[in-house]
């Protein structure tokens, strides 16, 4: 659409406008991000909503050791740290002069309170299986923790860089959910409940200081509203932008910068494997011949994304392209379903709320239509689809992106919700347990990739992109989502 | 002003029926399939191929208004069925009672439901049962009852001081009998126009449910979900968001003028008032 | 007179009991459990069943729809699973944006329709009325939140006069926080604005029907000074009456637009509560929606008790 007026006329408002522009410019040091999601609370220690992490992950609050830009895990409040040769007593020195935002110092007696805390019987961490593997841990002096597991974990020092296993004191925990206490860069200043959260610099910060002096995460769901919002100038950033089909838009906008990463989000078509019908590995292979990704990307996901052909981030080292074995085919797709004596299904098709999903829905019901299977399209909202879907199992087909790091050992757990049960999958998934050499791993995670892309077990769509859009101005931001975060920690301003 | 009557009246029939004509014609033709997506095609202007584009699937925006005017419609339809199938029995009731138990339940009850926010409680049970047309019809169904028993009530008690309804009860007729052989047919006019109006709000509230996510499911086009699936798209493609708000606006614009055309041709009171 | 104030007592007591009855039973039966929803995918079942705990959602239905409404009548609305905040307090500070929104799409409705009303009366059969009440039903047809896209598409992105939404806080000045009420004000007022001035221009003519008018006119009165001395004065009765109306309305019906223009207004609150199923928030804002629409139908209903006497007879 056109500038609608233009001409001298305005001038008067135009006079107005850019005094309000001269006065952004003359804060170079405060930033708006967008948020599509609110979070509930602000304790990533007790909710498993990514909105929480993604404003106080590496802001607020810092955990041992942290993930990086680049998906790599480095330490942070541990300087460093040895591991004893049987894998399973991990020694940590922490940084010196470390102090919460309420002036308390960080000490080792923290870390343990913290990581005993989450793993207590009575926790309420969403990710309790982080710590499961912890026996004990101990303070040996103020600034060195003793952590001894019951089995060795070559993942626990990833797991401790997660935005569960950030460190809290016991004197501010109470308060945590909305008025978080940590040790980083950003101190808490105020949540204006369904609006926005600031945050402003931390003078008594331990490490190097950050560029910005305020930051304020503004919560806008709608993807029009937050599309208005960056045109309007009310927003610096939305790393997270739903709207995709707009990118081009501010591509084509000097004053904009798209950011397009990588996600850990393995998108695809869930498929109750245990339902009717469904439990013919010929109709799953139908089903994968009949879903043609390409349109589901560009219709979907207006181009931003990688077919995927297993459960596997394309970005991995060990990843395989199997895309070729679920080609887009519908003559062999009718073939089969005519072999397996399933020519008039229909199938339920619950979907849950973003727009990967909503749209891919309707694309896919098109796509099976064609070859003759007809579905039952339910839109629901995330409790709905935790309850129906990934609690009860009642369901035929899902659209959902597992956004978890290198989870494709959920295929061996048979009660997960798609109720894919294959011995041999699971045998191999005791095996990677086992492995340590890294060439042994390759082998088993390829062949892993194989077997369940083999089976047809769920339809394998796309890896989710991530669409960010920014002032032209803004460096720093993160271009990929190795955890789900907004670390403004090197986030500056350029003239 | 005699000129004016008729005017409203053509005009807002007229409109109206362009979208009755479309929708019923949807049910046996439209230009091109709506449940076929053809994602290259997409976001085209307007064309020989097609009239007015086709949207961010592919698909024919003709087409695809056409089957939203049957949804829209038969939505709206039943909702105020439900409202007059409920409203109007409860509101002869509690006119036959005028000033009893019954009367004052009713009226409580009416009271009571309007005191409900009703598009939150629309969202609830959407939430309850899963959005659907279906339950779209039910909110909107409910949120009806009480206008008529209301509108039947009123209308109903200016007929019960009529002689002849007088004669009616000397001649031993019981209310039930009075109430349908002799209020419902005088008060007729009257719900018609109520109808009409109720319609024309069932269509913005249908609109408004689908635009939230709660009212028609997809594949099934519904003019509310057409412009919320579009609008971030309306710097680049207007028509998808324009044309749907249009269709909405043209259809209760219809049913407005019709509801007063049909309010000052068949109310000659009123007329003599205006 | 007494009788009649207990009679409607007793009738508003048992309202809000079946009102608390029919939301309490609603809210039971949305499907989704809060717990299971706050802590998401990976959450094992104790993990679960401690939040429960912690967030009171144990005991049978009759106990906890006893808790719910013993908690209200002391004040208390219980404290939102989600913010882990009293609901009294969220409700509180959504009705800061929320008030002021309906109040200022109010009094735009009124500033806009009282003049449009009173002019299109005075030209009654003119062409000056039809364009004017053509515009009215033009006003009423069009969906207030397709309205709102447009005024954002022109006034926020091309334009940039107002920001395309959110809400800056009354604690960062009163101007900053009109200027980002005014869009979604302005788009809840027009069908407000429409159907007031259809009201006012029927009420006026109504009026001007009357014989004390035609009096007036009779004895030499303009028509400028009857349509303002006497046909407005009387006019605004049922006015006023649908303002009224309309106020509620806009309290809690501005959840569309308050989502177009992301602002935190109490709409809002409900709807999220809905969604991540902060069944508390819901039921207790409902609740209180409700008790206040019963509370002015009740107030109502007195004052015509005390000014019409046969109502009170016929109680």
């Amino acid at each position: 659409m056109k500038q609608l007026f233009s001409g001298p006329a305005l001038a008067t408002f135009a006079a107005a406008a850019v005094m309000n522009v001269s006065a952004v410019l003359a804060a170079q040091t405060s930033i708006t991000v967008g948020m599509q999601l609110e979070p509930p609370n602000l304790d990533p220690t007790g909710g498993a909503a990514a909105a929480i992490d993604e404003v106080v992950y590496a802001n607020v609050f810092e955990g041992l050791t942290r993930y990086q830009a680049d998906g790599s895990v480095a330490p942070a409040l541990a300087k460093s740290w040895t591991i004893s040769d049987d894998g399973l007593v991990y020694t940590f020195s922490l940084h010196s002069g470390v102090k919460f935002h309420d002036g308390s110092a960080m000490d080792a007696e923290d870390v343990k309170f913290s990581l005993d805390r989450a793993r207590a019987e009575d926790s309420t961490n969403a990710q309790k299986r982080l710590f499961t593997g912890i026996a004990s841990v101990d303070a040996v002096d103020a600034l060195t923790v003793k952590i001894t597991l019951s089995n060795p974990d070559g993942g626990f020092i990833t797991n401790l860089a997660w935005g569960d296993a950030v460190i809290v004191a016991p004197e501010s925990i109470e308060n945590a959910k909305t008025a978080p206490v940590g040790t980083g860069p950003f101190t808490f200043s105020r949540w204006v409940q369904g609006d926005r959260v600031e945050l402003a610099r931390n003078p008594d910060y331990w490490g190097d200081a950050v560029a910005l002096e305020k930051a304020t995460f503004k919560f806008i769901s709608d993807p029009t509203a937050a599309f208005a919002a960056m045109m309007a100038g009310d927003i610096d950033a939305f790393p997270g932008y739903p709207a995709p089909e707009t990118l081009p838009q501010f591509e084509a906008d000097p004053r904009f910068r798209v950011i397009v990463g990588s996600t850990e989000g393995e998108t695809i078509l869930s498929t109750n494997n245990k339902a009717e019908n469904l439990s013919d590995v010929r109709v799953r292979q139908a089903i994968a011949h009949a879903i043609d990704r390409q349109a589901i990307i560009d219709g979907a996901m207006f181009g931003y994304g990688t077919p995927i052909g297993t459960h596997f981030a394309p970005h991995h080292p060990d990843y395989v392209d199997l895309t070729g074995g679920s080609a887009h085919d519908p003559a062999k797709a009718r073939a089969l379903l005519k072999e397996a004596g399933a020519e008039n299904l229909t199938l339920s098709l619950k979907l849950p709320p973003p727009s990967y999903a909503r749209r891919g829905g309707e694309i896919i019901a098109a796509q099976l239509r064609e070859v003759g299977i007809g579905t039952e399209i339910e839109n629901l909202e995330w409790a709905q689809w935790l309850e129906q879907v990934f609690r009860g199992k009642d369901f035929d087909l899902t659209i959902v992106s597992h956004t978890e790091p290198m989870d494709i050992g959920i295929y061996a757990n048979p009660d997960y919700y798609f109720q894919y049960d294959s011995a041999a999958f699971q045998g191999l998934i005791e095996d990677l347990k086992l492995a340590t050499a890294p060439a042994d791993r390759t082998r088993i995670l390829q062949a892993a990739q194989k077997q369940i892309a083999g089976d047809y077990v769920n339809g394998y769509l796309f890896q989710l992109a991530r669409t960010g859009v920014a002032n032209a101005r803004i460096n720093g931001l993160w271009e990929n989502a190795p955890t789900q975060a907004n670390d403004l920690t090197g986030v500056s301003w350029s003239d | 002003m005699t000129a004016r009557l008729p005017l409203t009246l053509v005009v807002g029939l007229a409109l109206t029926a362009v979208f009755v004509a479309a929708a019923l014609l949807s049910l046996v033709w439209t230009p091109h399939a709506v449940e076929s997506l053809n994602i290259a095609a997409r976001l085209q202007p307007a064309s020989a191929e097609h009239l007015l584009g086709t949207d961010h699937f592919g698909r024919d925006m003709l087409s695809m208004l056409m089957v939203g005017a049957r949804t829209s419609i038969a939505v709206a339809i039943v909702a105020v069925g439900i409202g007059m199938a409920l409203g109007v029995p409860l509101g002869l009731l509690a006119a036959a009672n005028h000033g009893g138990v019954i009367d004052d339940l009713v009226m409580r009850g009416n009271d009571l439901v309007f005191a409900f926010p009703a598009l939150v409680i629309a969202i609830l049970i959407t939430a309850v049962f899963g959005p659907s047309a279906f339950n779209a019809i039910l909110a909107i169904g409910i949120f009806n009852t009480p206008v008529f028993a209301r509108v039947t009530r009123g209308g109903a008690l200016a007929v019960w001081t009529q002689e002849f309804i007088l004669a009616a009860r000397v001649s031993g007729k019981g209310v039930v009998r009075i109430s349908l052989e002799h209020i419902l047919p005088n008060i007729a006019s009257l719900l018609i126009v109520q109808g009409t109006i109720q319609f024309s709000l069932g269509i913005l509230a249908e609109a408004g449910l689908s635009y939230v996510g709660l009212g028609a499911q997809p594949p099934l086009p519904s003019w509310g979900r057409m412009l919320a699936d579009s609008q971030t798209m309306i710097s680049f493609a207007p028509h998808l968001a324009v044309l749907p708000g249009l269709a909405i606006i043209a259809t209760v614009l219809g049913l407005n003028l019709t509801g007063d055309g049909l309010r000052d041709h068949l109310d000659p009171r009123l007329r003599r008032r205006r | 007179m007494l009788s009649y104030i207990l009679s409607r007592l007793v009738a508003l007591a048992l309202s809000l009991v079946v009102a608390s009855l029919v939301i309490f039973v609603m809210i039971e039966l949305v499907p989704g459990d809060p717990a299971s929803f706050m802590l998401g995918l990976n959450a094992a079942p104790d993990t679960v069943a401690a939040l429960r705990a912690e967030l009171g959602l144990g005991g049978s239905p009759v106990e906890r729809y006893l808790r719910w409404v013993g908690g209200m009548l002391q004040g208390d609305f219980g404290t939102s699973y989600t913010y882990r905040a009293p609901v009294a307090e969220l409700v509180t500070a959504r009705l800061a944006v929320s008030l002021p929104l309906a109040l200022m799409a109010l009094l735009l409705s009124t500033l806009i329709a009282i003049p449009v009303g009173l002019y299109a009366a005075s030209r009654r059969g003119r062409p000056g009325d039809w364009s004017v009440m053509g515009l009215t039903q033009l006003g009423i047809a069009i969906p207030n939140f397709w309205f709102a896209m447009i005024l954002v598409v022109i006034f926020a992105i091309n334009l940039r006069w107002f920001s395309a939404g959110g809400f800056p806080g009354w604690d960062q000045g009163i101007w900053p926080s009109l200027k980002a009420l005014t869009l979604p004000a302005v788009a809840l007022a027009l069908p407000q604005a429409s159907i007031l001035a259809r009201v006012m221009r029927s009420a006026v003519l109504e009026v001007l029907g009357q014989d004390y008018i035609r009096t007036a006119r009779a004895k030499g009165l303009s028509r400028r000074r009857t349509l303002t001395d006497h046909a407005l004065r009387n006019a605004l009765i049922p006015v006023l009456t649908i303002i009224g109306l309309q106020f509620s309305f806009l309290i809690a019906g501005a959840i569309i637009i308050e989502n177009v223009f992301f602002l935190p207004g109490l709409g809002r609150l409900v709807f999220q509560g809905i969604t991540q199923r902060d069944l508390i928030v819901v039921e207790s804002v409902v609740m209180l929606l409700v008790f206040a629409v019963i509370l002015v139908n009740f107030l109502v209903d007195i004052a015509y008790g005390l000014a019409d006497p046969r109502l009170r007879r016929r109680s």
